[in-house]
């Protein structure tokens, strides 16, 4: 024990005396959450719109405001000419063409119906589909009105309609802000974790000191635990600055214990930094560490539902991220921040993280060879 | 007492050491005497248990290295080849780290490390990684020492080191032999080889003597002759032509050589030199060294 405690003493003296370190505990996890926060937002605001208004009849004019009048659209210019419209689109100019035809008015009256083309650049196919959505409902909304008011104009009646009512719960306002940060806590504390240790050990292959370690009588699992317990707490003071900073800047919302969610961090640490050791282990130079290790936390992050729903996701995937840690803290996190929810709802998170944490300390101890 | 028997390790196809076997007796300095690439650092590391042999037995202190590893580092120093201490402690910092992970203190083996430690202590605050390379060596053999080892193994601990710097280290040596320590030194530099009690030469991962230094040069057997011209490049040709030659090599400004049969015939040999048109040649017969040992063995036909 005393072993461990001159290891862990001799971890700290480098770390605080490599002159990198307080910046990447300090300012890096300031910048990404200032940054990161604000820009992986999947909402759509500004959406260009060119209006192709062929009919400029008063009901035209009313659809065209409507769109003007949504703080998702601006209009950036209208013409008659759809060549012109699409040159624009292709340009780059606008995202949304409205296409409408020169009987408009009068066929809505006339017919009862009347066809509106909507054109929508779909590079981006997630934003195409907002767009689509967004566009829809306007037009719906105004298709509505248009009915209410005909029908006024010949007799009174008493509408049936069915009144859709939505509320979101545990994030009424549905800002991306608060739902975003929990995920980005995950990627810092991960990053400052996972990373710098799996550096940490292979440098000391890298520069030769684990020759001279390695004829002393220090047992495998103290010079493991003298490499994770260091970041191991760093990485959890990492969470606590985040949170801070999450609470001060970005008001998110607490509703869960945050005793829980610092359990459940501490655990999912053991497995990260275990499995970051194990990486350090079969490998030579912090390049291949750092390559296997981004492998792994790229993979991790993209299927743990951070920027896409999970639940849009193939089976198979899906199924997959049962042996992704990433996607469990980020769930728990935001379970627990923004739900409340607590330890009992957690229970399968924590004991799957718990086996994991087990299983990847035991492979890096193991594969940790004092003798070759 | 350290024993080798039979020891041999491959790299995949690639022959570290084979068949080596010797014994340093308790309180020697044993020399490994080798170039790079001989196979000397796997021998170090064989007996400091960081490498399993593939075949054959080796002991330190009647303790078998594969069995016995775990009592075995209690008992040994080690230098490796490359600086191993951390570059990013200071002098200190270093010293007091490998006496505590060995369950002592800096104080408490004062005495074993004192002639060296005191050199680099005015610089004990500063980070080991900014040390000459003369104190590095000072530190690293500290360091080794801290735990006050049985035995010690030091791998090439004067390559790089200036000429007064490795005097110095030798006369360490000397000191820690008279306070009981064995030591195993290897070294490239034949010059050292003199300064060890015994020393086994080693080339391509085999052992092919072992001996006093006095008794490898009495060991020798054949007469050496020293020679020059006026043209060393077409002389050392020629020699290497000629139809008696046991070794020729280059040795500082002459040529050293030795012939198929001992005494080596120097007039005829004369003769044939003065045929081939060399001018101002000097031949005359030397004393061998333990370089001429090697090179003899190294450059044979």
């Amino acid at each position: 024990m005393r072993t461990i405690l001159f290891i862990l003493q001799k971890e700290f003296i480098q770390i605080f005396r490599n002159k990198t370190m307080l910046p990447i505990i300090f300012i890096m996890p300031l910048v990404q959450m200032l940054v990161l926060v604000y820009t992986a937002t999947l909402e759509m605001k500004n959406i260009e719109v060119v209006v192709v208004d062929r009919d400029l009849s008063q009901t035209s004019r009313e659809l065209t405001a409507k769109f003007d009048g949504s703080e998702f659209f601006i209009i950036r210019g209208s013409t008659f000419d759809l060549k012109e419209a699409e040159d624009m689109l292709r340009e780059n100019k606008a995202d949304l063409i409205i296409n409408i035809p020169d009987d408009f008015e009068r066929q809505l009256f006339r017919e009862g119906n009347v066809k509106v083309q909507l054109q929508i650049n779909a590079i981006n196919a997630t934003a195409a589909g907002l767009t689509n959505a967004y566009a829809t409902s306007i037009i719906a909304d105004f298709n509505r009105h248009i009915i209410t008011e005909s029908i006024n104009m010949v007799k009174p009646v008493q509408m049936k309609k069915i009144n859709v009512a939505s509320s979101f719960w545990y994030n009424p306002e549905l800002n991306y802000k608060i739902y975003m940060l929990p995920g980005i806590l995950v990627i810092l504390v991960t990053i400052i974790g996972m990373f710098l240790t799996a550096l940490n050990l292979v440098r000391e292959k890298e520069m030769g000191t684990i020759e001279q370690i390695n004829v002393t009588p220090i047992k495998k699992y103290q010079f493991i635990a003298g490499k994770l317990i260091p970041f191991w707490i760093i990485a959890l003071f990492e969470l606590a600055f985040g949170l801070t900073i999450g609470k001060v800047i970005f008001d998110i919302p607490m509703e869960g214990n945050l005793l829980v969610l610092f359990a459940f961090a501490a655990i999912y640490l053991l497995a990260m930094l275990g499995l970051g050791l194990f990486i350090s282990t079969f490998s030579s130079t912090q390049q291949q560490v750092m390559f296997i290790a981004f492998f792994f936390f790229l993979t991790f992050v993209m299927m743990s539902g951070i920027f896409t729903p999970v639940e849009s996701m193939p089976e198979w995937a899906q199924k997959v991220n049962v042996v992704n840690p990433f996607a469990y803290f980020i769930k728990v996190n935001r379970m627990n921040l923004l739900k409340g929810s607590g330890f009992w709802d957690f229970r399968q998170e924590f004991l799957a993280l718990g086996i994991y944490a087990i299983a990847a300390l035991s492979l890096a101890v193991w594969k940790y060879r004092k003798v070759v | 007492m350290i024993r080798a028997e039979n020891l041999t390790k491959y790299y995949g196809k690639t022959r570290g050491v084979e068949d080596i076997s010797f014994s340093v007796d308790d309180g020697e300095i044993f020399g490994l005497i080798g170039p790079d690439g001989a196979g000397k650092t796997s021998l170090f590391r064989m007996l400091t248990t960081l490498l399993k042999p593939d075949k054959g037995k080796a002991t330190v202190g009647e303790l078998d290295v594969v069995k016995d590893y775990k009592k075995i580092r209690k008992k040994i120093g080690y230098m490796p080849g490359r600086f191993s201490l951390y570059q990013d402690l200071s002098v200190e910092e270093n010293l007091a780290f490998y006496a505590r992970i060995f369950n002592t203190t800096i104080q408490e083996n004062y005495h074993l490390v004192k002639d060296i430690y005191q050199q680099i202590e005015p610089f004990r605050k500063r980070l080991a990684g900014n040390l000459s390379g003369g104190m590095k060596q000072k530190l690293a053999l500290s360091c080794a020492l801290i735990h006050s080892p049985e035995y010690l193994f030091l791998d090439e601990p004067t390559t790089g080191v200036d000429a007064v710097s490795r005097q110095e280290f030798w006369d360490m040596l000397e000191n820690l032999q008279q306070k009981g320590i064995t030591i195993m030194v290897s070294t490239p530099y034949m010059d050292e080889a003199s300064l060890c009690d015994r020393v086994a030469l080693i080339q391509k991962g085999s052992i092919f003597n072992i001996n006093r230094p006095e008794g490898i040069i009495s060991d020798f057997g054949r007469d050496l002759y020293a020679l020059r011209s006026r043209d060393m490049f077409e002389l050392n040709k020629d020699l290497k032509n000629y139809k008696n030659t046991h070794s020729a090599f280059r040795f500082g400004e002459s040529i050293h050589f030795t012939a198929e049969n001992i005494s080596g015939e120097p007039e005829s040999l004369r003769n044939y030199l003065i045929e081939k048109g060399h001018e101002d040649l000097k031949l005359e017969k030397t004393e061998a060294g333990i370089e001429d040992c090697f090179m003899d063995q190294m450059t044979a036909k």
